[in-house]
C-alpha cells in the first residue's frame, strides 16, 4: 500500500478505525516487551500466552514496548477494560485467560496495590506512580506495538506530517517551533526552533539531520523506549524537520548496546517507505527524504554532536573545537541539523496542537514535559514523564512512593555522570533546565538516580570519576589528566589514605578541568566532585579525618561484625562466606575473623535475622 | 580470513564504511584478531595503525574470543549505587579473571558494562544474552554453579552442623 497524498492517508486510516471500532468492545490482551519487562521474564509469558490461545483464538494479542513502570513488570493489560495486571508469570497465564478474558472476573493478586491504602488497583490511570505524569510524548507507548505501522496511524499518526507538508511554509514550521519553547532533550536545552533556524539559513545545497540515540549516560533509558516502542513518531519529527530545513537525507545513531531499538527503528523505516512517508515525493508532496541507521560502536562521547557525527564518517569520536558550528559545517562538512530522540519526538504534537497550546505545559523557561528515568533506591523505578516545573519531592515522593526499607532519603543524582547531586535541603527544586544547573547539576539527558543513608556519596563522586576518566577521548590535557587526577585522590580518600588539604586540591583540578576542555564532557567532569563537595563536605571530612565510611560502603573503612545476641547460629553464613572468615558453633554465635573476611557482603545477605552490622 | 574476504565485498571500500565493516567482522567471528584487522585497513585503505585506533576507541570491539559462557557485569550507575561492584567482585574472584580476560581453558569470559537500560532490575547481569536481575553476590555463586563451575568455598555442610539456636 503506496500512499500517493492526504487523502489516500486519510482513507486507509478510516478503514484501519472502522475495523477496530468493530473490536473495540472484544476483549484484547497487551503484553509489554520491553526491555525492562524481558529482564523480568516477559518473553516466557509471550510464550505462554501464545501457546494458551492458540492460533486460532478470536481473542486479540498484542504486545508494545515500554510503559514505563518496569519495575512491575511483566506487565499485561486487558482491554477494554484497561486491568493492570503486574509481575505476570507463564504460570498465571491460564487463569488470566480462563477468568478475566472469559469470564469478566478480576484476579486480586496480580492488580497493583497501594502500599498505603492496600487497595487493590484495577486501572493503570489509577495508580499513583501513573497519576500526576502528563504522558504527552510516552503515553502512545502503550497502544502501539512499534512493529506494526497500522497501530501508529490510529492513534493519528502522520497527521502532524500531513499538516506541515501541506498547509505550511519550512518558514513557518520553525516559527511554530520556536515559539513552542522546545528546548533540546538531549542534555545542552538548546532551543531547537533557532538551531533549525541557523542550519535552513546556512549556505550550500546540502543539508543533513541527525537523530542521537546513543544514550550512553549510564542509568538512563527513555530514549531506547522511545525508539523501541514508538519509533515512527521519532520518524515522523525528523520528516517535519527535514523539510522545514530542507535536507533529504537523515541518520538515526543508535548505540549498538540496544539492539531492539535498532530492529524497531528498522522496520519503521521499511514500513514508512512501503507505505509513502519516507523516500521521493512523500504523499504526493513533492518532499523527498531518507533516512539510514548508523550503528554506535559504544563510546560515552560519541553522544557529543561533532563525536557523532566523526563517528558516522568512520573515525574515532573525538569532539571537535564550537567555533565552527555544525549547523555550518557539520556531517561531511555540510550543514548539520542534530536532535536528540525526545526532542524530535516533541515535534509532531507540537505541529498538531500548535505552540501556543504546547507552551502552556512547563515553566518560563522549560516547556513541555520531559521523561525521566527513575532509579536507584527508590519503591517506583521507571519510566516517567512529568510537566517541567513539578518539583523534586513530588517526583520522588508522589510518583516514586519514596524510598524502600523505611530508610532516609539522602540526595538525587540527576544529569548523567557529569551531572550533581541534590540534597535533601533542596527537595522542594522545581525541576527544569536552569533550576537544575543553578543548584549545580543538570537536566542532562534525563537520568535520577535516588540515594539513601546508605550511599556513599565519595563514592558516587568516585563511580562517575572513575566512568569519566575512561570515557574521556583523551583530546585535552585538562580532561585526560584531570578526570584521571581526581579519580586517584577520591580513590585514596576511600582506601582511608586521605590527606589535609585533599579537598581544596580536588577544587581546584576541578576548576581546571571545567575551565580548559574543549567539549562539554569535560567541561562538566568535574560536576560530580564538585556538588558532592558542595552539599557533603562533611562525609568528605569523615573519610580523611576520622577514617570512616559514615554510610557504610568503602570496604577500606569498613568492618563487618555479627551481633552475637541477635545471631541464632544457623550457619548460613559460614557455610556461605567465600573466605571460610566465619567461626562458630552448633549454639555458639558466629564470629568474623576480619583477616580473612574481604567485604563481598554475602554473609549479611544470607542472614534470616540481619544479624551482620557493617560500621 | 576467507569468509571475512567475502564480508567485506559486500561494503564499499571507503573511510564511512569503517566502522560497519568492523561491527560486521566482529559479528562474524565474535572478537577482532590482529589479522583481520590488517585485511581491513588494507580493503579501505588506511594504516593498520589508523583501524587499531578506531577499534580500541570504541567500547564495543573486542580482541580476545568469548568463552563458552560469557558475562558481562553492569557497572552503570543503577547497578552502581544497587552494589554492583560487589557484583563483578564475586565472578572475579570465582572464575579467577579480571573483567576484560577470559579463562585459560577458554570455558568462561567476564566483561564490564555501563548501562545496558534495565536499570530497573538493578544490579544486572548478562550472562550468556539473558538478564539475571537483581542479582546478589550469593546469587553469583548460585548461577556459576548451575553452570557447572567447581565454586573456590569447600561444599562441605560443616556449616549445617551448628544447629539453630532460638532467637533472643
Ligand atoms: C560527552 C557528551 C555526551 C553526550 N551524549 C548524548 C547522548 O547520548 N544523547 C544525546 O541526545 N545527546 C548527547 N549529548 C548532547 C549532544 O552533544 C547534543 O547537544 C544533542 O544531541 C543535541 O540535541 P538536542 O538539542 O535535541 O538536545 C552529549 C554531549 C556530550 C558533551
Ligand atoms: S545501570 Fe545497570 S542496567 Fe542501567
Amino acid at each position: 500500500m503506496h500512499l500517493k497524498s492526504p487523502d489516500d492517508l486519510e482513507q486507509f486510516r478510516t478503514r484501519i478505525l472502522e475495523k477496530r471500532k468493530a473490536q473495540d468492545t472484544k476483549k484484547r490482551v497487551v503484553l509489554c516487551t520491553g526491555t525492562g519487562c524481558r529482564g523480568a521474564g516477559a518473553l516466557d509469558v509471550y510464550d505462554a500466552f501464545k501457546k494458551a490461545l492458540g492460533n486460532k483464538s478470536d481473542i486479540e494479542f498484542k504486545t508494545t514496548c515500554c510503559h514505563g513502570f518496569c519495575e512491575r513488570g511483566p506487565i499485561t493489560i486487558i482491554e477494554p477494560e484497561g486491568i493492570f495486571y503486574q509481575r505476570v508469570t507463564p504460570e498465571t497465564v491460564p487463569q488470566i485467560i480462563a477468568e478475566t478474558v472469559k469470564k469478566d472476573q478480576m484476579i486480586e493478586e496480580l492488580l497493583y496495590q497501594d502500599p498505603q491504602t492496600e487497595e487493590a488497583i484495577p486501572a493503570e490511570k489509577d495508580i499513583p506512580f501513573y497519576k500526576k505524569q502528563n504522558r504527552l510524548v510516552f503515553g502512545h507507548n502503550r497502544l502501539i506495538d512499534p512493529t506494526q505501522i497500522e497501530d501508529y496511524l490510529a492513534v493519528g499518526g502522520y497527521q502532524a506530517l500531513v499538516k506541515a507538508l501541506f498547509s505550511m511554509s519550512p518558514e513557518e514550521i520553525i516559527a511554530e517551533v520556536k515559539s513552542s519553547g522546545l528546548r533540546g532533550r538531549g542534555g545542552g536545552g538548546f532551543p531547537a526552533g533557532r538551531k533549525w533556524e541557523s542550519c535552513s539559513q546556512a549556505p550550500g545545497d546540502v543539508r543533513y539531520v541527525i537523530c542521537n540515540c546513543d544514550e550512553g549516560d549510564p542509568g538512563a533509558y527513555m530514549d531506547r523506549s522511545l525508539m523501541e516502542g514508538n519509533p515512527h513518531r521519532v520518524l515522523e519529527g525528523m520528516i517535519i524537520g527535514a523539510y522545514a530545513i530542507g535536507a533529504h537525507e537523515g541518520y538515526v545513531y543508535v548505540r549498538h548496546e540496544y539492539p531492539l531499538a535498532v530492529e524497531n527503528v528498522g522496520i519503521a523505516i521499511e514500513q514508512a517507505h512501503k507505505m509513502g512517508f519516507l523516500g521521493e515525493n512523500i504523499l504526493g508532496s513533492g518532499f523527498d527524504f531518507d533516512v539510514t541507521i548508523s550503528k554506535g560502536g559504544g563510546a560515552f562521547v560519541a553522544g557529543e554532536s561533532t563525536a557523532l557525527m566523526a563517528s558516522i564518517e568512520g573515525y574515532v569520536a573525538e569532539p571537535r573545537a564550537k567555533y565552527i558550528h555544525t549547523v555550518e559545517s557539520g556531517l561531511w562538512d555540510k550543514p548539520t541539523n542534530l536532535n536528540n530522540v525526545e526532542t524530535w519526538a516533541n515535534v509532531p504534537v507540537i505541529i498538531e496542537k500548535g505552540a501556543e497550546w504546547y507552551s502552556k505545559i512547563g515553566t518560563e523557561g522549560s516547556k513541555g514535559t520531559k521523561i525521566f528515568s527513575l532509579v536507584g533506591k527508590i519503591n517506583n523505578t521507571g519510566l516517567i514523564e512529568v510537566p517541567m516545573g513539578m518539583t523534586l519531592r513530588e517526583i520522588v515522593y508522589d510518583i516514586g512512593g519514596g524510598i524502600p526499607d523505611g530508610k532516609r532519603f539522602k540526595a538525587v543524582q540527576t544529569g548523567g555522570p557529569s551531572g550533581g547531586c541534590i540534597p535533601e535541603e533542596m527537595l522542594d527544586l522545581p525541576v527544569d533546565f536552569d533550576a537544575l544547573t543553578e543548584a549545580g547539576s543538570m537536566m542532562g539527558s534525563g537520568g535520577m538516580i535516588v540515594m539513601d543513608e546508605s550511599t556513599c556519596m565519595v563514592d558516587v563522586a568516585k563511580y562517575f570519576t572513575n566512568f569519566l576518566k575512561d570515557e574521556s577521548c583523551g583530546k585535552c590535557t585538562s580532561c585526560r589528566d584531570g578526570t584521571l587526577r581526581m579519580y586517584e585522590i577520591l580513590d585514596r580518600i576511600t582506601k582511608g589514605e586521605g590527606k589535609e588539604g585533599d579537598i581544596e586540591l580536588l577544587e581546584e583540578i576541578g576548576w581546571t578541568t571545567t575551565e580548559a576542555s574543549l567539549c562539554a564532557l569535560g567541561g562538566t567532569a568535574a560536576n560530580p566532585v564538585l556538588s558532592t563537595i558542595r552539599y557533603f563536605r562533611d562525609e568528605y571530612e569523615a573519610h580523611i579525618k576520622d577514617k570512616r565510611c559514615p554510610a557504610g560502603v568503602c570496604p577500606a573503612l569498613i568492618t563487618y561484625t555479627i551481633d552475637a545476641e541477635a545471631c541464632i547460629a544457623c550457619g548460613k553464613c559460614k557455610k556461605e562466606c567465600p573466605t571460610k572468615a566465619i567461626t562458630g558453633e552448633k549454639k555458639v554465635p558466629h564470629e568474623i575473623v576480619q583477616a580473612k573476611c574481604i567485604k563481598c557482603g554475602t554473609c549479611k545477605e544470607v542472614c534470616p535475622v540481619d544479624a551482620v552490622k557493617v560500621e | 580470513m576467507e569468509e571475512l574476504q567475502e564480508l567485506l565485498k559486500t561494503y564499499p571500500a571507503n573511510r564511512h564504511s569503517l566502522l560497519r565493516i568492523l561491527q560486521a567482522a566482529q559479528r562474524q567471528m565474535g572478537y577482532l584478531p590482529g589479522e583481520a584487522l590488517r585485511e581491513v585497513a588494507s580493503y579501505v585503505g588506511v594504516s593498520p595503525a589508523e583501524v587499531y585506533g578506531v577499534a580500541t576507541f570504541y567500547n564495543q570491539f573486542r580482541f580476545i574470543p568469548y568463552g563458552t559462557h560469557h558475562t558481562v557485569v553492569c557497572l552503570g550507575t543503577a547497578c552502581h549505587a544497587m552494589g554492583g561492584q560487589l557484583i563483578l567482585d564475586a565472578f572475579e574472584r570465582e572464575l579467577d579473571i579480571k573483567a576484560g580476560e577470559i579463562t585459560p581453558d577458554h570455558e568462561w569470559s567476564l566483561d564490564r558494562v555501563g548501562c545496558i537500560g534495565c536499570c530497573t532490575k538493578a544490579p544486572v547481569v548478562v550472562m550468556n544474552d539473558a538478564i539475571n536481575a537483581k542479582m546478589t553476590p550469593f546469587k553469583v555463586e548460585e548461577v556459576l554453579a548451575g553452570l557447572g563451575l567447581q565454586l573456590k568455598r569447600s561444599t562441605d555442610s560443616e556449616g549445617e552442623e551448628a544447629g539453630e539456636r532460638e532467637p533472643q
